[in-house]
């Protein structure tokens, strides 16, 4: 696999060029789709991160199975901003909507001391080491816009955590399964060696 | 902890980069997709691309020059100017824009804030409001009137860049585009604008306060001791700015070394 093929699901709305470049930029052959066959024959997934939490469920309905077996038979898969909250159990975002479940939690608003959503540069803080986090320091400053955020049921799965009225899990991993609040399309240099990072994970 | 941004402008006029004082008197500073790659290399937490060459529609030249600014950058990246439907949004996003900014569009047809923040998130619903202070000698039951250190005065509303007041108050329709679903506010302030004379600090505070929404001060700033205060005493979570980056007057690397030192949180690169 020299170049890997990379799906980016597409919900129907917003902006899927800037992941789509990013992940080009990284090493990747980015197909946008909504095509199961597609998502079959990819080497990785990527869930973006535009739109609101239940249209995006319901948009995926037709191929949640495909990226459940997917899962399952550890391709990578890779979820940011809202694709982070859909692989979560359930999302309170406009009353409760259910998740793909496919890691156990809640995704719950954030508090209202703090203005939402939150937009703007904020700094991850390591929980862990992970080979997403390669070439990447403690602390730096990565692209955040959301009003929700993730609560894993377990706290083995959280990469790095960040505060905003509250400490939360910024970065979650679990087996071939990644996910990120933030955009590291949009944060510049850090984030394009985290997609690197990913794409180095889906060569392997 | 959030750090405040720094966000330069790109006001693009038939492809170029220009500035002008106070709206008029454009001058040609440079290409957009170049500008916005060097902007990002300083530490710009953000681009804003203002189309004012359109102000009745999205022109095509104008989202293949938004397409080719998109590709060069991997910082935010709001489109403006000229936004006038749910298709124009569609547009500048699948072009690349990462948020739009709504103006007179927004004025005229306020449903078009609630639709296109329940299709594309309020995230991505940027609310630019150009405001000129209205003095007055006492409080009026219809305004919001604000004391300042210049007297007391309520903010208007302007249009089509400036040019045509609409006697409509700016902080009473910041607090409607929030209901209606708005995600981040940008308040140019029409006395400073170009001018350099500072941004209109009560205007931000105000304006802050009263959604507690993100807000990105433009209109005014000349020195850094500016993008201080506003970021400071006025509130504001982003300051745009046009003419000092241009010019490189200063760096968006010097502004952000300048303000970090002051204790501002800063992304310094």
């Amino acid at each position: 696999m020299t170049i890997p093929n990379v799906a980016v699901v597409n919900y129907g709305v917003g902006n899927l060029r800037s992941i789509s470049k990013g992940l080009e930029k990284s090493g990747a052959n980015v197909v946008i789709t909504h095509d199961p066959k597609q998502l079959l024959e990819s080497d990785a997934i990527v869930l973006p991160g535009v739109g609101a939490f239940a249209p995006a469920i319901k948009n995926m309905l037709p191929i949640t199975d495909v990226v459940a077996q997917a899962l399952n038979n550890g391709k990578p898969i890779f979820g940011i901003c809202l694709g982070l909250q859909l692989l979560f159990t359930k999302s309170s975002e406009g009353g409760s909507t259910d998740g793909l479940d496919f890691i156990s939690g809640e995704v719950v608003k954030l508090p209202n001391t703090m203005k939402t959503p939150q937009m703007g540069w904020n700094t991850i803080d390591f929980a862990k080491s992970h080979p997403l986090l390669d070439g990447v320091k403690d602390h730096s400053y990565v692209y955040f816009v959301h009003s929700f955020y993730p609560q894993p049921a377990d706290p083995n799965v959280v990469v790095t955590t960040t505060d905003y009225g509250v400490k939360f899990a910024s970065m979650v991993a679990q087996k071939n399964l990644f996910a990120t609040q933030f955009h590291p399309e949009k944060s510049s240099k850090t984030g394009l060696t985290m997609l690197r990072n990913f794409i180095q994970i889906v060569k392997r | 902890m959030l750090a405040k941004r720094i966000v330069p402008c790109l006001d693009v006029m038939n492809g170029k980069v220009v500035k002008g004082v106070q709206f008029v008197n454009l001058k040609i500073e440079g290409d957009p997709p170049e500008l916005a790659a060097d902007y990002e290399e300083q530490g710009a937490d953000e681009v804003v691309f203002l189309d004012i060459t359109a102000s009745h529609e999205m022109r095509d030249t104008t989202l293949e020059m938004v397409q080719k600014t998109a590709d060069m950058i991997s910082i935010p990246f709001t489109v403006g100017g000229g936004i006038r439907n749910i298709t124009d949004i569609q547009n500048a996003l699948s072009s690349g824009a990462d948020k739009v900014s709504v103006n007179t569009a927004a004025v005229n047809n306020p449903k078009l804030v609630e639709e296109s923040a329940a299709i594309f998130g309020s995230q991505c619903i940027v609310v630019a409001i150009d405001a000129k202070r209205v003095y007055v000698t006492e409080d009026l039951p219809d305004k919001t009137v604000v004391d300042t250190p210049k007297g007391k005065c309520w903010w208007e509303i302007y249009l089509m860049g400036g040019r045509k007041p609409t006697g409509l108050d700016a902080l009473q329709w910041a607090k409607t585009v929030k209901e209606l679903g708005a995600g981040e506010l940008l308040p140019t302030s029409m006395d400073c604008d170009g001018v350099q004379c500072g941004y209109d600090l009560e205007l931000t505070r105000a304006m802050s306060k009263i959604t507690n929404l993100p807000i990105i001060a433009s209109g005014g700033a000349g020195n850094l001791e500016h993008i201080y205060e506003v970021l400071t005493v006025g509130d504001a979570d982003a300051a745009l700015a046009a003419s000092i980056f241009h010019r490189s007057q200063y760096s968006v690397g010097d502004v952000k070394k300048y303000l970090a030192d002051k204790g501002v949180p800063m992304r310094l690169v």
